[in-house]
């Protein structure tokens, strides 16, 4: 039994009456990589954080490498050497990879002291374990893939013989995902475990040795790798048959509902955001945006959803034409027939601590059917939401509870609901998916290809490429503000849309 | 439904709890110079309500509590802390106190409606002001409320001293107006329906601070711009979204705080000393950021709050008068302490309240997972 580096035994975790963790077992032989999938909610990362010491479960026990051990605190997991790379970057912006690195662990008086000897150990690291980077860059120079690195070595530096990967590659090109796949696998390699945390079937199957599957809270399945399938792990997750591919009809465009010309975008730090963008959308067509987050994608859906200004350039609208003299403001471009379901649901598209009968006005809530002379019409607006809690399968179907109770799939659903019921002529839906299960992400992905197939033009933003593939008929490519190219989406390659995503043109191949 | 309910009584637990440690600590200290806490408690209750006076000032008090205790509700509901009530009170009043020198002879059923229009006018100045230099500007409403409180000191001084001040008279106030425009005080109105009661500033703007109250509540939850600004106040982002104005929003809500703090002047000044005097407003505009942080931001909750201000303003009061070694400075301890408890800390005994109610209450059903 030596030859296990972890084996957690009946966790139970509840957090109230809710319980997150019910009697979990999970066995990782050393040197593997381990995947654990499962839907939000399904527990994982309550699992995770009961393993590095940020909750400490209720019952159960934890065994690492044969020796029961408890722990307490990242500092108790940090000591039976295990390390965790998070999904958001604990980093700090403007220190170098070194400081980052030694960030916690310096020693002596003089701080120059441990910096030479870090950087001497240092350099050895990278070199077992061919991962270079340049110590002395500040992180906020440096690309996500490369600050994904410098915490893989924060952890191997502090002596970690098991790595945590918390959804490691929702930040990353393709590209960038292989080459941290080739990473662990050299890991591997040299005899560390991983345990690598996912909601992506393909990355499970490219990577990992075993798959734990875990869903409402409960671990379901234990398979290795090599003897199962996309279709199986998909049932364990959801618990029924899922259908991964959308069949949709061939698109039958129409007028030009959106026309984006030559706008721009400069940011408050005076950088540019978004450069020289020219598109069409037409009506009964899905154009999908991809790129990797941050190449200003979101910028571009605020410009054209009227979140922000326009600087310069022209919007055609729906036959409308708006210019950065109008000062338009979401309201305006709303009233012009946009729909828009924002990528950040809970800062933006929600205001999460109303009830959901609150949030289906958002936006509309000057509307006269749900406006008496002085005061709101509740009635309407209850009726109002519980249609739409009808129409798109909200659970529970309460419009009195708070947003926030909800799961992020009904969450999705709700402003989904609220945008689609408004009949727009243009739908700007940026993420749908993000932090969605698999069950309502096969609902969410049928309502949009519905509205296409109600001749309404679709926006998609997403940085989920298998969604772009699957729903897009046309597909344009951003990285750093500009539009890279576009690719119809039935010839479209993922190798050929990933070198775009880098910000490789097809001349220079 | 049964969540929000839940929720409700954790609330009403906590508040309670909170309360009671500050009167607790409050007895010990009492205690500690060799008095009974028991007696002082007694006293202060039989201050406050034990005799006709005493309520008359307890209610008189909490009127004032009301509208302070609303103006800062209506800018927290807009994101906004409002630490500037004293000085759009003081600003409001005194509009108040000109309209009454001006038209002295003005049925009071024209000058009252006027009154509260000019209050508006004025005290939501003093509060549209910080609100549109936050709104265009960024600059944070705590520090230039405060700093428009000091202003509106110095204004006040200057004009009482210099404009408004009879020049027969010494000290810094203008002449009494004429009795046409008095609010009606509280005995005088009893007296219509044949009831005698005791002579106290209690005055009918009572009946407006309960009017206010209502309003404020239909106007935060149930109107379109009630909305707008709770929307601002939780989430500006989403606001943003929705097409809602952001800095229109707050600046609207600084100008109703503004008058609505105005309102003491109504109280005070109309109904009360019937004169624009210096520092009428003193610790009103103050006591109303605890009264509203007590009650939660909520019109009913802000009502029973005022009417603990006003209980340990006038017991407070009948205290120092009673008992020998407790002086003024030992109500202001026990305020404190309150204000300690049930605004500061208020949150100091949540995990265990929601423990004991968690496992009282029958399972509670959450939807969401973790």
């Amino acid at each position: 039994m030596s030859n296990l580096a972890i084996e957690l035994e009946k966790i139970n975790k509840n957090f109230g009456k809710i319980c997150a963790n019910k009697d979990v077992s999970l066995k990782v032989k050393a040197g593997t990589i381990h995947g654990i999938i499962g839907e939000n909610g399904a527990g994982k990362s309550t699992l995770m954080s009961v393993l590095y010491g940020f909750y400490q479960a209720d019952s159960g026990e934890i065994n690492i490498h044969g020796k029961q051990t408890l722990i307490r605190s990242a500092y108790d997991a940090i000591s039976a050497g295990i390390g965790m790379v998070h999904q958001h970057f604990m980093l700090v912006d403007n220190f170098s990879v070194l400081e980052n690195i030694i960030l916690g662990t310096e020693s002596g008086f003089s701080l120059t002291e441990s910096l030479d000897r870090s950087s001497k150990e240092l350099s050895y690291i990278e070199k077992e374990y061919h991962l270079e980077v340049d110590i002395n860059a500040t992180i906020n120079t440096l690309p996500v893939g490369l600050q994904q690195r410098v915490e893989i070595l924060k952890a191997l530096y502090r002596g970690a013989e098991i790595l945590i990967l918390d959804e490691p590659t929702g930040v990353l090109t393709p590209q960038e995902a292989d080459h941290l796949f080739r990473i662990l696998s050299e890991l591997r390699d040299q005899g560390k475990t991983v345990i690598f945390i996912t909601h992506k079937l393909r990355e499970i199957m490219a990577i990992t040795d075993n798959v734990s599957v875990m869903r409402g809270g409960k671990m379901v399945a234990h398979r290795q790798t090599s003897e199962t399938n996309k279709e199986d792990l998909a049932e364990l997750m959801v618990g029924r048959k899922v259908i991964l591919r959308i069949d949709k009809e061939p698109a039958k465009p129409g007028e030009v509902i959106l026309k984006v010309e030559n706008i721009n975008l400069v940011d408050d730090s005076y950088v540019q955001r978004v450069k020289d963008v020219n598109f069409e959308v037409h009506s009964g067509e899905i154009l999908g945006i991809a790129g990797v987050s941050g190449n200003g994608q979101s910028e571009l859906m605020d410009l054209i959803t009227g979140i922000r200004p326009l600087q310069n350039g022209r919007i055609h609208i729906n036959k409308k034409i708006i210019t950065n003299d109008m000062n338009v403001d979401s309201a305006v471009m709303r009233k012009l027939g946009i729909g828009h379901v924002p990528e950040d649901r809970q800062r933006r598209g929600l205001v999460t601590e109303f009830s959901a009968n609150e949030n289906v006005i958002l936006g509309y809530h000057k509307d006269p059917s749900y406006n008496r002379f002085l005061e709101m019409d509740k009635v309407a607006i209850v009726k109002s939401c519980e249609k739409n809690m009808k129409h798109f399968d909200v659970r529970p179907d309460n419009p009195f509870l708070k947003v926030s109770l909800f799961s992020g799939g009904n969450q999705q659903k709700l402003v989904l609901a609220r945008e689609i019921a408004r009949d727009p002529k243009l739908l700007v839906v940026g993420q749908p998916t993000r932090g969605v299960d698999i069950g309502a992400i096969e609902f969410i992905h049928r309502q949009i290809i519905d509205m296409r197939d109600a001749g309404k033009a679709v926006l998609l933003v997403s940085v989920e490429l298998d969604e772009i593939l699957s729903l897009s008929d046309r597909i344009l490519v951003m990285f750093e503000g500009q539009i890279m190219g576009e690719i119809l989406a039935n010839n479209a390659s993922e190798r050929e849309i990933g070198l775009l995503m880098a910000g490789i043109k097809k001349e220079a191949l | 439904m049964k969540e929000s309910r839940t929720n409700n009584i954790i609330v009403t637990l906590i508040t309670t709890t909170n309360l009671l440690v500050a009167f607790i600590i409050s007895g010990i200290v009492i205690w500690s110079l060799g008095e009974d806490p028991w007696f002082a408690l007694k006293t202060m209750l039989y201050g406050a309500f034990g005799y006709e006076e005493g309520l008359g000032y307890t209610l008189y008090y909490t009127t004032n509590f009301i509208f302070t205790g609303l103006a800062f509700a209506v800018c927290f509901h807009c994101g906004l802390f409002n630490i500037g009530a004293e000085g759009q009170a003081y600003i409001g009043g005194m509009a108040v106190g000109l309209i009454c020198l001006w038209f002295e002879n003005w049925p009071l059923l024209l000058v009252f409606p006027l009154a509260v229009v000019v209050s508006i006018i004025f005290g939501g100045l003093w509060g549209a002001i910080p609100g549109y230099l936050k709104g265009r500007h960024g600059s944070h409403e705590v520090v230039t409320t405060i700093m428009f409180n000091f202003i509106a000191s110095v204004v006040m001084v200057y004009l009482l001293s210099h404009v408004l001040r009879p020049p027969e008279k010494m000290s810094p106030e203008s002449r009494v107006f004429a009795e046409k425009v008095w609010i009606p005080q509280m005995h005088e109105i009893f007296d219509w329906f044949g009831i005698i009661i005791t002579q106290t500033p209690l005055n009918g703007t009572f009946f407006f601070a309960l009017v206010c109250l209502f309003l404020v509540w239909r106007f935060i939850w149930y109107t379109r711009w009630g909305y707008e600004l709770r929307t601002v106040g939780t989430s500006e982002s989403a606001a943003i979204y929705a097409g809602i104005n952001v800095s229109r929003n707050i600046v609207i809500a600084m100008t109703i705080g503004g008058g609505l703090s105005g309102f003491v002047g109504i109280n005070e000044i109309m109904g009360s000393s019937h004169r624009i005097m210096l520092n009428f407003q003193e610790g009103i505009g103050f006591t109303g950021i605890a009264v509203s942080l007590i009650g939660r931001n909520h019109p009913l909750g802000i009502l029973l709050a005022s009417l603990l201000f006003g209980i340990l303003y006038q017991g407070g009061a009948e205290l120092s008068f009673e008992v020998q070694s407790i002086d003024r400075h030992m109500v202001v301890l026990i305020q404190g302490l309150v204000i300690l408890f049930a605004g500061a800390l208020e949150n100091l005994f949540r995990p265990q309240i929601e423990n004991i109610v968690k496992h009282f209450l029958p399972k509670i059903n959450v939807t969401k997972l973790f």
